[in-house]
This record gives C-alpha cells, structure tokens and sequence, in this order.
C-alpha cells in the first residue's frame, strides 16, 4: 500500500506575503462578481481576468522565465490557485493551460512548441480545453477512436470528441487520438498519441451543449478531414496513454477538488451566525475541509519532489470531491432556502445543480475508488 | 531528537510490538490482566521519557515523532499503556517536575483513568495544575474496548506544578491527539485485514474482493484511513509549533476526522467480514471496539465540531479561509 502514503508538506515561508498579494488583487478583480460567478469557480470564463492575472505572474508560475514562467515553486503556485478558488474567481481561461497542458508542453514538447505556445499560456492570452472524452469512450478513454493518419506534410484528423469544457472558447485542444491500430491482442492503450489541435483549423464543428444549469460550458467538437501540421505531434508518437495518465496526478489533487463550493461555506457560517444549532455541523464542514486541505498540501509536496503520487491523487479527488458536492445539501439542512441571504441563496442555487458534476469530472468516484482498490492489492 | 533515531525507535517499538503482543495478549487485557510480559519487552526501549525534552533527561521526541508511535500502537490495539505514559512524563515535564518509574498514566481531575488498575502513579489535570498521585484504589470500569477506564482514589499529591501557558488548562487536547493517532492506527490495521479477507475469502467461485460492491467500501476505507493519517500527524505538528493550547483548532479536526473515520470504517470492515467478523474468537473486534471507544475520549466528534463552529462563526465567513491558512504561515513570518 505504498501508494497510499503520504508525507506532510506546509506552504512555504513566501506564502504568506504572496497570498497577502493574491488577496489584494482579488478583492479588486471581484468586486462586481455575482453569486453564480462566485458559484461556478473553475468553470468561469473570462480572459480579460485570464490577462490581468497572467499579467501579475501567476500563471505558468514555475515555468522557465526562457518560456514566459516565473520559475517560481510549486508549493506557491498553489498559493495563488487555493486563493483564486477560495475567493470563486472565474479562472476557467487559463486553469486548463496552466494546469495541464503548459506543463505538458514544457515536459515534452519541443523547444519550438515550447517557445511559440507557452508565453501565450503564462500570459493568460492562450486557452486549452482537454480533448479526452468521446461519444462512446469515457471512462473506458482508451477504447477511443478519433484518429489521425500520416499525409504529406502533417496529420489529417478524423472523428469527435464531446465534454470538452470551453472548447467553444479555446484557442488549442490537447487531444489523445489513434494514430496506429492497436496490434492484434495487445492492450487497447497501444497506438495512442497526443496532438496540439489550433481550433480555428478548418474541418472543425464546435457546438455547444447546453447543460441542466442553463449554462453552455462543454461541447461536441467533430473533425472532419482536419489537417494538422507536422509539429501537432506532442512528445512521442504511440505515447500518449502513458503521456496523458502521468497528468493526472497534477489534475485530481488539487484544491480545485476541494474547494468548488467552498464560497457558499463561507456564505453559510456568516449566514448561521449565532446559530446555536448550527455550529456543530458547521465545525465538522470545517474540519474536513482543513483535513482535505493538509492532505492536497501532500499531494502538492510529493509532486515537486518529484514522486509520483497518482493514487494518493484519485483518494484526495475521492475524498474532496465527496466534501464539495455534499455542502450544498448540508447547508440546506441548517437553513431553509428562503431564509438564506439573496447571495447565498443564489449561490445555493447554481451550486445545487452543479455539484453533481464534482464527482464526474476528471473521473468519476467509481474509477477513483478503483484505481485505490486496485493499489489494495483487490483484483 | 534527530529525524534518524527517530525513525530507529520507531522501527523498534513496531517490531517489539509484533514479537510481543497478539490477539491472546488483548484477550487477556479484556480480562484484568496486565500484559507483563509485553511490558517488560517494551519498557527498556525508553518510550516513557521519549517526550521529556532532553534538557530534563529525556529524547525530546516531537509530537509529530509521537504521533507516529501512538498510530503504530494503534495499530496494535493499544496493548500497553505506553502512549498514556508518554503524555503524563510530557505534562509532568512541562510542569518542572520529576518523572517517576513505573507504570504512569494521566486523566483530567475527577475523570475516569485510562490503566488506572495497572498504574503505580497517576497524573492528574486540574485547570491548569498538574500533580503526581500514586494511583490508590481503583474502582474498576471499562469502554467497550474493555479497556481499563476506573475511578480512581489516589493518593495525596507527591508532586505539583503548573501547566505554562502552551500547554493550556486542560488534558483534554493531549488526550484527542493520542486518541487521534491511535485511531489512525487501529484503521490501517483493520484495513489490512479486512483487504487480506477480502483476498482469500471464495464465494460464488472467486474471492469476494473481485466484487465491486465490496472493491468500493474498501477504496473508501482506504481513503478515511488516510484521511485520519494524515489528520492527525498533522495536528502533531501543529502543536510542536504553537503549544498544545494554540494547537486546539487542528487537533479537534483530527480528532473529528479520525472519529468519523472510525465509524464509517468499522461499518466497511464487518459487512466484508459479515459474520465472522462478529465473533469474540476473531480478531477484529479488538480494533473495532476500540475504534468505538476512542472516539468518545479527549471530546468526541460533536464536542470538537461545536467548538470549532462557533469559533468560526463568531469570527465570520469571511475570516474562515484566511484563518486557516494563517495558521499554518503566521509562525514562518
Ligand atoms: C462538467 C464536466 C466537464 C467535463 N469536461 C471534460 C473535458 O473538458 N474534456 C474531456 O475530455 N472530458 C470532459 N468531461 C467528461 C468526463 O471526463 C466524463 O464524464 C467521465 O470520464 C465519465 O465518462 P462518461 O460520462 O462517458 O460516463 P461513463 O464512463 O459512461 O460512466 C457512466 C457510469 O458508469 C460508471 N462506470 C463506468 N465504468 C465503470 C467501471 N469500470 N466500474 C464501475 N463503474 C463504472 C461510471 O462511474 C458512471 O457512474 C467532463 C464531464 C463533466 C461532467
């Protein structure tokens, strides 16, 4: 069960004076923010705060400074995203790019990707959206089939991905396609490759689907006859599963597994003030929350040390994910709606609806609980 | 104490626990009887001043080192009083008084007392003051883990002191840490078993643990144990720097994170187990019971809950993240 060990890590000694900074800038940019703003985090979008924070130097905070970074640690970078998080900030325009796909980049891309793609990212001028799921393959990704074949000069990239959160208003997708069959018998991850698509390329369909929040964030992009250039190709042809897989351990452990709702936390304890009743419920939502928060702060220090923490990764996911989709159902038993504030009740709202996504998105509860079944020793 | 011995004395108080305690040991605790044997093997490893700093002559050990050894005898089922030990030689200490040989242990004035039969001293916590007792007359009683919880009548103070102001008024923080940790402990132990039944167990031709149904509440054991894990070390830590006292925030969330834990775990592990599990011949109960336990000592889930909801209600919702981050980098500035 090594893989389910972890080992306590605290910010750094930096953090506080940057956090002090991270707040200030925050408390400016969100003065007009509204409850659902608020409400839906990470998946806001807004690339004139993606600039002016890009233009502060948070986003590709640990990069070179050679690729538009900072060089800055990963334990403050996780400053700056608790901080964005805890405050609600609309940072969907450069939370993919930064998360994933900059990092990516750096890791496996080549000098000229590097150079031409990532000072866009660190800018918060250049979006990513994540091109894993298909039609027919979610959880079961590697059984996908949107492909791309070898022509002269390039790739032509055939077939459809769907979820793809704000592909409607990226600029690049990383996309996980077939380029080879899997050989005859051989694991169905074989064959895969990741790709650099630029979506104004031409063959592409965007539509938007609208979800039960009313809000249109995810799409169902087709390729039709796309061709790519040469250099789409990100790190090695055939790669790609293994590629893909080692940026989760980035993607599922962080604080936005934790604190999707935490803004109507804080509504709430301001709106039980003086609630006898309330307080017992309030401490344990507290308490958790600290316990999740010191286990993402391991997960965050076994990264930068360079471990591979993927299981500790989908349990902290697990467990974060069971904490902020369950709040707005524990708010509601401490007070009735109509009796929260306008802005919490708005908040209480959105949230309601789209705390069902917390479990789906980035894996779903049931292929979390797997992969740490399968770190048991269960088969 | 250096990061080194540290993990030595670990590594010898997790394999001496092994060689010298099992199941039988437990069942003849439940019974009144004192593991002498497992003592005497323990006892020269020197865990009773582990925690007295080195200037008083003992190892200094941190809390966040403790912590670790209180999850290895949680892990053990707590056969011996030793984490008891530990805590009342750290208070004695704290209060400028001597630590005496022997079996020791420590209760808030006018609560029960944890080995309060097998103790030759007892530490007692009152408000602020501390005083060394010998232990007297024990009125027996027991949790559910049958573990010795009496009433004692000790004797007349051979010592007293004060507590400084980090170390607060009251045992009860000390008391939630250990609890915490042994929780921890106890969850990991009882996951480990649970995962080898789940493993060998055949019914409908397989093992059951090819079921998803049980793949699952096993994953989230898993998870609740790491939760309490790392809960409660990190509390440890917390008080290292800030005084038990300042510590009183982390601490009752480890200890609501390790009670809640404990109850939810202990569910998984007997429905893997079904009837088994159940019964005085197997060993798991000695875990689980003690799970149950623990979490009523050093203030239960509720107590801790209500007070950290209040603190953070009358402070605001505003103030909730920022408090929590500070307390982790107010002491680095
Ligand atoms: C808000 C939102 C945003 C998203 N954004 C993106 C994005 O940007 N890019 C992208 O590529 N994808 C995105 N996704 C898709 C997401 O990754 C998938 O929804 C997820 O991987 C599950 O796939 P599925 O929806 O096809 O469900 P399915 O895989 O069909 O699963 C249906 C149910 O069956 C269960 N199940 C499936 N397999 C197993 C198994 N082996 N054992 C037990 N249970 C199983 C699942 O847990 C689930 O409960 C997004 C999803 C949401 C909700």
């Amino acid at each position: 069960m090594e893989g389910l060990r972890f080992t306590l890590r605290d910010t750094p000694p930096e953090a506080a004076a940057l956090r002090a900074r991270v707040r200030d800038f925050l408390d400016e940019a969100g003065r007009d923010w509204t409850p659902e703003v608020r409400a839906r985090s990470w998946m806001g979008f807004d690339r004139a705060f993606s600039r002016a924070v890009g233009a502060e130097g948070w986003i590709g905070m640990g990069w070179p400074t050679a690729y538009g970074g900072h060089a800055r640690s990963a334990m403050e970078r996780l400053v700056v995203l608790e901080e964005m998080l805890a405050a609600g900030a609309p940072v969907g325009a450069h939370w993919i790019g930064d998360r994933q796909s900059g990092p990516l980049i750096l890791r496996l891309g080549t000098e000229e990707q590097r150079r031409r793609i990532l000072p866009g990212i660190a800018s918060g001028a250049l979006a990513f959206c994540i091109g894993l799921s298909e039609p027919d393959s979610g959880s079961d990704l590697a059984s996908l089939r949107t492909k791309a074949e070898r022509v002269p000069g390039g790739w032509r990239l055939n077939g459809r991905k769907i979820w793809t959160t704000f592909g409607h208003l990226c600029d690049y997708m990383i996309a996980l396609v077939r380029t080879s069959p899997a050989p005859e018998g051989a694991a169905k991850h074989k064959g895969l490759s990741q790709l650099l698509v630029d979506l104004r390329s031409s063959g592409i369909t965007i539509r938007p689907i609208r979800e039960l929040t009313g809000d249109a964030t995810f799409n169902e992009i087709t390729f039709d006859d796309v061709l790519l250039p040469e250099d789409a190709l990100i790190g090695r042809e055939g790669a790609g599963w293994a590629q893909a897989t080692s940026e989760l351990a980035f993607e599922r452990s962080g604080p936005d597994r934790i604190l999707s709702s935490y803004p109507l936390l804080a509504e709430g304890v301001t709106a039980l003030a003086g609630d006898t009743a309330a307080a017992e419920p309030l401490g344990r939502e507290v308490a958790r929350l600290w316990t999740l928060r010191r286990m993402s702060l391991a997960v965050a220090g076994m990264l930068e040390d360079g471990e591979d923490p993927l299981r500790q990764a989908a349990l902290v996911k697990d467990l974060g994910n069971s904490f902020e989709q369950a709040l707005p159902g524990n708010l509601r038993r401490l007070i009735d709606t109509d009796a929260m504030p306008e802005g919490m009740r708005r908040m209480h709202a959105y949230l309601t609806m789209l705390a069902t996504t917390f479990s789906l998105r980035g894996g779903t509860r049931e292929i979390m609980r797997g992969i740490i079944a399968k770190e048991l020793g269960l088969r | 104490m250096s990061e080194d011995l540290s993990a030595i004395l670990q590594e010898q108080v997790a394999r001496a626990l092994t060689d010298a305690t099992d199941v039988a040991t437990l069942r003849a605790l439940e019974t009144g009887a004192f593991p002498q044997a497992a003592w005497d093997a323990l006892e020269p490893l020197g865990l009773a001043l582990a925690l007295v700093p080195e200037e008083a002559g003992g190892a200094g050990l941190s809390l966040e080192d403790a912590a670790g050894l209180f999850l290895l005898l949680g892990q053990h089922a707590a056969p011996l009083p030793l984490a008891e030990g530990m805590g009342a030689a750290l208070l004695l200490a704290a209060a400028g008084l001597p630590v005496p040989e022997g079996v020791l242990t420590f209760a808030a004035a006018g609560e029960a007392v944890p080995w309060g039969r097998h103790a030759a001293h007892v530490v007692l916590v009152d408000g602020g003051r501390v005083s060394l007792h010998p232990a007297g007359i024990a009125t027996p009683g027991e949790n559910i883990g049958r573990e010795p919880r009496d009433a004692l009548a000790p004797g007349p103070a051979l010592e007293e002191g004060a507590l400084p102001a980090r170390f607060g008024a009251e045992a009860r923080g000390l008391t939630a840490l250990i609890r915490s940790a042994q929780m921890a402990g106890a969850l990991q132990a009882a996951l480990a078993l649970a995962v080898d039944y789940a493993n060998t167990r055949v019914q409908f031709g397989r093992p059951i643990g090819r079921f998803q149904a049980i793949q699952q509440q096993l994953a989230l054991f898993a998870a609740e144990a790491a939760a309490a894990s790392v809960a409660a070390r990190s509390a440890a830590r917390a008080a290292d720097r800030r005084g038990l006292a300042d510590a009183g925030f982390e601490i009752g969330c480890a200890k609501i994170t390790a009670g809640e834990a404990a109850g939810t775990c202990a569910a998984i592990a007997h429905q893997v187990f079904a009837a088994i599990g159940v019964t005085e011949e197997h060993a798991l109960h000695h875990l689980t019971r003690r799970l149950w336990s623990w979490r009523e000592e050093g203030g239960t889930e509720r107590f801790w809950a209500q007070r950290i909801g209040a603190a953070a209600q009358a402070r605001g919702g505003a103030a909730l993240w920022p408090d929590i981050t500070a307390r982790d980098e107010e002491f680095l500035i």
